[in-house]
């Protein structure tokens, strides 16, 4: 299979795309000067890559009500932060205009954002927001951790009938892997089991699915096998696959760099806690950033995010003891 | 302030206005005194009439309207069904949504109703994604966003004026200064001397009118929506006029209106009235008196059919709570 990267499959499922339907216009801040997965594509659309100034709220307002009327906008936030200025428009409109019609309208927008720790950008540049989205009925949340999960996510979300918000974190741009030529859609709500195993369920998205497989390969050398599962998108929550996994390990540990609090983390502990609690045979664990914002020292930021040892250190807290597999 | 003294308007077309005028009269007044027994917010529209009579009967039915939180009107001159209407008000599964978006949530895809809204602002930049719509797909339609004098401090409604001048969208911004943010009068609110100024300063053309006069605020929006239909780009209208009612009803005891006491307003600011004295003066060619006062007893009669309808027994099934979250 042909290698690419994170970035540029998720600028080929929106370009094969645009091909097939004249409705997706992409609308973002620096359009027609990208560098990201968009760059370029005003070249070949020119009549659908659009230039907004620097007016989240209204642009992405716009996005809805275009959204409503017939288009397909794909718009681009830059940093998930910045969502903070137009969340008006996406919490109490996007989210819920199709609600309060009756169902007699839908929003099929993509709101593409970057994430997460480790460029080096400070407090207002590097959150993981998607527990505020994931809390909101009406929208649906994508976290690819792959090139190839990233193309077929991006695919399905140009198809859906509802708002989603694409999070593409930052430091998997240029991460490269195999993705095939051909367009293909990966549905919404199903997970995949990154690294099979027998022993933990490691639930992980985005750049902490890497982390979670160093720790899996550290766990191995001492005779612990994890299972690492991707959930891929957060929501729907492929909640099945999960609770098959812990049924099987009876362990669980759950990794994100989001806050501690009300966050993926803790909703997925809390929801394997409710519904599979007889099959636990050991403490949930979550590693997650802590309750603090992203520090700009590279220092900081890099004890920030949690790391393949704190996922260690919580496999063997679930009573998986070194050794003891 | 613009004001009309001559129209182009024909017979038919002065009647069928003072017609939607007088249905949303009787919708408001109907609905002041029904408020304690409906569930929710009610913000009347009663005193603003000329100005969504006269802003939709410049569109095509096709075109698009974002409203408000005081939506009723622009609702009924987009041609929403009354008996609809008035069913979700009473959170009826036979309102017009289902029971699911109620007064401050009125929306009818289908006429370009695009939805009352619940947040100051919040529907205007729907409006600038709807004439988006429209300049992408060639069609030719184009979007009013309506907000208030309040409104139009947002953010959201600001950074429209912007993004509408960029993209030169087809959008006609309808900001309606009834004279109040909720209790807060214009005079310690709004900045500047008026939204015509403010429009000037975004390089779009804008003007202030008597929102009174409906063939004042027809004339100024038939204006907007020809600019924008040839590709011109936004204006902004200002219309003048105060709300009859309180903010809310339940709620505004108007103790904040010294000078504008509601009964005054009815008998001098009036815009039914000031319809029928241009054409009883000869101004304008309209119905006679005698059919407008049929008019009228129709609109009442229109009304209270649709409350009789919203009255009967009902039930919302519960299961219906998770309906419409997501499209599948």
């Amino acid at each position: 299979m042909r290698t690419i990267t994170y970035q540029q499959a998720i600028g080929e499922a929106l370009a094969q795309q645009m091909r097939f339907d004249r409705s997706v216009v992409l609308m973002g801040e620096d359009s027609t000067n990208a560098w990201g997965p968009t760059k370029g594509l005003h070249r070949e659309f020119p009549d659908r890559v659009l230039d907004m100034p620097i007016t989240e709220a209204a642009f992405v307002g716009a996005a809805v009500g275009a959204a409503a009327t017939g288009l397909r906008p794909v718009v681009d936030l830059l940093f998930v932060d910045f969502a903070t200025v137009c969340f008006d428009q996406i919490a109490n409109q996007a989210a819920k205009l199709r609600y309060m019609a009756g169902g007699r309208v839908s929003v099929p927008l993509v709101l593409r954002a970057m994430w997460g720790t480790g460029l080096r950008r400070g407090a207002q540049h590097s959150q993981a927001l998607h527990p505020l989205f994931v809390h909101l009925p009406g929208l649906k949340v994508v976290a690819p951790s792959s090139p190839y999960d990233a193309k077929g996510l991006m695919a399905q979300a140009l198809v859906d009938d509802d708002p989603v918000l694409f999070l593409e974190h930052k430091m998997l741009y240029f991460v490269p892997g195999g993705v095939p030529e051909e367009p293909y859609a990966i549905p919404f709500g199903s997970a995949k089991v990154v690294r099979p195993g027998t022993d933990c369920t490691v639930v992980a998205i985005g750049r902490m699915v890497s982390v979670a497989l160093a720790a899996a390969e550290q766990l191995a050398a001492e005779g612990v096998q994890v299972e690492v599962i991707d959930p891929r998108t957060l929501s729907p929550l492929d909640t099945s696959t999960i609770y098959g996994s812990v049924e099987r390990t009876g362990r669980l540990v759950v990794v994100d760099e989001a806050h501690p609090r009300c966050s993926l983390a803790t909703d997925i502990a809390a929801q394997v806690a409710q519904d599979r609690f007889a099959a636990l045979r050991g403490p949930v664990r979550m590693v997650t950033g802590p309750h603090a914002p992203v520090p700009f020292s590279p220092e900081l930021e890099d004890a920030f995010a949690p790391g393949p040892d704190q996922v260690v250190a919580a496999v063997h807290a679930t009573g998986l003891l070194r050794g003891a597999a | 302030m613009g004001t009309s003294r001559t129209t182009d308007l024909t017979l038919n077309q002065i009647a069928e206005i003072y017609r939607t005028m007088s249905v949303i009269r009787a919708f408001e007044d109907r609905l002041h005194g029904l408020a304690k027994s409906l569930p929710g917010a009610v913000h009347l529209y009663s005193g603003q009439e000329a100005v969504a009579a006269g802003v939709c009967a410049a569109l095509a039915p096709d075109d698009f309207l974002a409203s408000t939180h005081r939506g009723h009107g622009h609702a009924i001159a987009k041609g929403c069904d009354v008996e609809a209407m008035m069913k979700e008000l009473h959170g009826r599964p036979d309102g017009l949504c289902g029971g699911k978006g109620g007064s401050m949530h009125i929306a009818d895809f289908d006429r370009g109703m695009l939805g009352a809204n619940g947040l100051a602002g919040g529907g205007v930049p729907l409006a600038c994604g709807a004439a988006l719509t429209a300049r992408q797909q060639g069609t030719g339609q184009v979007a009013v966003a309506f907000t208030g004098d309040g409104g139009a401090n947002q953010g959201a409604v600001l950074e429209s004026l912007v993004l509408a001048r960029m993209l030169d969208l087809p959008v006609i911004f309808a900001i309606e200064n009834n004279g109040y943010a909720q209790a807060t009068p214009a005079d310690r609110h709004f900045s500047g001397t008026d939204m015509a100024q403010r429009a000037a300063g975004f390089g779009i053309p804008g003007a202030v009118v008597d929102g009174y006069d409906v063939l004042a605020v027809h004339a100024a929006t038939t204006e907007a929506v020809r600019r924008a239909r040839d590709g011109q780009g936004p204006t902004v209208l200002e219309f003048r006029a105060e709300r009859f009612h309180g903010h809310m009803e339940l709620w505004d005891d108007q103790s904040y209106r010294p000078d504008a006491d509601p009964e005054r307003l009815r008998t001098e600011s009036d815009p039914l009235l000031l319809l029928r004295s241009r054409i009883a003066d000869g101004t304008v060619a309209g119905p006679a008196a005698f059919e407008l006062d049929r008019i009228d007893r129709d609109a009442t009669a229109l009304v209270e059919a649709a409350v009789a309808a919203a009255s009967e027994p009902f039930t919302a099934d519960p299961r219906t709570l998770l309906d419409h979250v997501y499209t599948r």
